[in-house]
């Protein structure tokens, strides 16, 4: 789903963001990626979604060489990859439903189609009856359910999370997770980027971590973990 | 390449694109002037902006318009006046007469002997008085010519009245043309301070709604990257900037037109007592429907020309990070 290439990205000015990148996400697998903050997380994700570009090696996505790929043609990709953030990116002053259909009507979807997809999604993180809800009105942890409901309504192949619990108590945490599993039970491919090795801890997947730009090699289920990574 | 075109292939099938394509137009356009209708104190202010710089253009077309009929008018009456010689007979002069009719650039010839003159120019002039203390008669006589209308633009006049001066007995001619010269002359240069003001106006429209959108983007910016990332393209994003630009030339237009009307109607008055003292009896004319439409296309022109500049660069500007 996901195949890096000794990737290596460095920003206009010289900072060395990644260095010789390899990893493979595979269809319908889901995994952790960690590391401290500067150690290239962010710059992996955006390279995922094309808001940056590899300065050397080679990213494929889904199947796509991201190199061949037109600025012109890049909203068809990011189509295919739903997207959670830790501060959601929700527009506040749209309601809950009007969020969560923006993927739809972007898409063409007729009215009635829109209505029955986003309620079905809204359903699945348990927010149904909320549409009318102003993002505003609903707690953190349930704006974060409308951010991931809006990155799966239109049923894409990935799903990638940028700190989703970021801002949430462990119960939640483990709830969003939870969530996250079932939508990998159904065959979407999920990367989560979090900085909570706890959470980690807790669950049996793999986890992809940098340090510095550099890929640690992947470590398995049962690996003890090292203080500070 | 095979993988773009399974990129760019849409969920829905391909009549379904189609049909959702317009009604995503009707959609979006719509909702612009919802978007307008919820700030309205600041688009109305927009909008009278525009009415007004679009009416001055609009207003001296009308005027450009209304001084071409009024010299039309005027030109018909161009008409020659002939001196004859002093001490001529009235037979020579009738055979004059005579023969100018024979003219194919000639309508009608009048003659008007010495004592008619004088009778005429003592009831004009006022000063019979005086005149009756002459002992002869200064005045020449007469013969009036008018040509056909096609000898009575300013150049064929003058053609004839140098043709007709070589003719025997006139002592000299008068072509009472000069100052319709001047107004012809004058309205030229009235057209183009006009096409240079118009000129001005419009690139003034077109930056007062580029940088009314410019702004509109800014507000908009995080709402924009978020469709960014959630992957709508360049031409869904910017549409309703698109739309918004339209809607503010069209209401601008309109506004420009009920201006210029209400100025006609205030000048009309005014206009009417000046053309009655040149003996004309014209009705001064505003935009006719057709202008209407010409001048609300133009300005939903200008705002989708204005807007699509701003759109252009300021929108890829925005990206998500």
């Amino acid at each position: 789903m996901i195949r890096f290439e000794q990737v290596s990205k460095i920003y206009t000015g010289g900072q060395k963001a990644l260095a010789d990148v390899n990893f493979h996400l595979r269809r319908g697998e889901m995994a952790f990626l960690t590391g401290h903050s500067g150690a290239g997380k962010s710059t992996l994700l955006k390279l995922i979604t094309v808001i940056e570009r590899a300065s050397a090696g080679k990213v494929y996505i889904n199947g796509h060489d991201i190199a061949n790929i037109s600025r012109r043609h890049v909203p068809y990709l990011r189509r295919e990859i739903g997207m959670i953030f830790q501060n959601h990116h929700l527009l506040m002053d749209r309601s809950v439903f009007d969020n969560v259909a923006l993927p739809l009507v972007i898409e063409g979807f007729s009215h009635g189609e829109v209505k029955k997809r986003v309620a079905a999604a809204l359903d699945m993180v348990g927010l149904y009856g909320k549409e009318r809800h102003n993002p505003i009105m609903l707690s953190g942890g349930e704006q974060q359910r409308v951010g991931i409901a809006r990155a799966i309504v239109n049923k894409p192949a990935l799903l990638l999370a940028d700190e989703p619990t970021g801002n949430l108590d462990p119960k939640l945490s483990m709830d969003i997770l939870r969530l996250f599993e079932t939508f990998n039970d159904a065959g979407t491919s999920v990367l989560i980027a979090t900085h909570d090795l706890g959470l980690i801890a807790r669950m049996k997947y793999r986890t992809l971590t940098l340090r510095q730009g550099r890929m640690l090699g992947a470590r398995e289920i049962g690996e003890p973990l090292r203080r500070g990574e | 390449m095979r993988e773009h075109g399974e990129l760019t292939r849409s969920k829905l099938p391909i009549s379904g694109q189609i049909v959702m394509f317009f009604i995503r137009h009707i959609q979006q356009g719509m909702a612009s002037i919802g978007e307008l209708w919820r700030n309205p104190v600041s688009s109305l202010m927009t909008m009278a902006v525009l009415g007004v710089s679009l009416s001055l253009p609009a207003a001296l077309q009308v005027l450009v318009k209304n001084a071409d009929t009024i010299t039309q008018s005027w030109s018909d009456a161009a008409e020659i006046s002939l001196f004859i010689e002093e001490g001529r007979n009235e037979q020579a002069v009738q055979s004059l007469v005579s023969r100018i009719k024979g003219y194919s650039e000639v309508a009608e010839v009048h003659y008007i002997n010495k004592d008619e003159a004088l009778a005429e120019f003592q009831q004009l002039s006022g000063f019979g008085e005086a005149l009756s203390y002459l002992e002869t008669n200064p005045l020449p006589a007469v013969v009036t010519v008018i040509p056909t209308d096609k000898y009575s633009s300013p150049d064929g006049a003058k053609m004839l009245l140098s043709k007709l001066e070589k003719e025997q007995d006139v002592n000299h001619g008068r072509l009472n043309i000069e100052w319709l010269e001047r107004l012809q002359a004058l309205i030229r240069l009235l057209e183009r301070t006009v096409f240079a003001i118009a000129a001005l106006l419009v690139l003034a429209v077109v930056l007062i709604i580029g940088n009314t959108i410019r702004l509109a983007i800014m507000n908009r910016r995080s709402e924009i990257e978020v469709m960014k990332l959630v992957g709508a393209t360049e031409a869904f994003i910017q549409r309703p900037f698109l739309y918004t630009g339209i809607w503010y030339g069209i209401i601008g237009g309109i506004l420009a037109w009920i201006i210029i009307n209400l100025l006609v109607w205030y000048l009309d008055g005014a206009i009417a007592d000046l053309l009655g003292l040149y003996d004309s009896s014209l009705e001064m004319a505003s935009l006719s429907f057709t202008e209407l439409l010409q001048l609300v296309f133009l300005a939903s022109f200008l705002g989708w020309f204005g807007s699509y500049l701003s759109v252009r660069q300021h929108l890829r500007a925005i990206e998500p990070s």
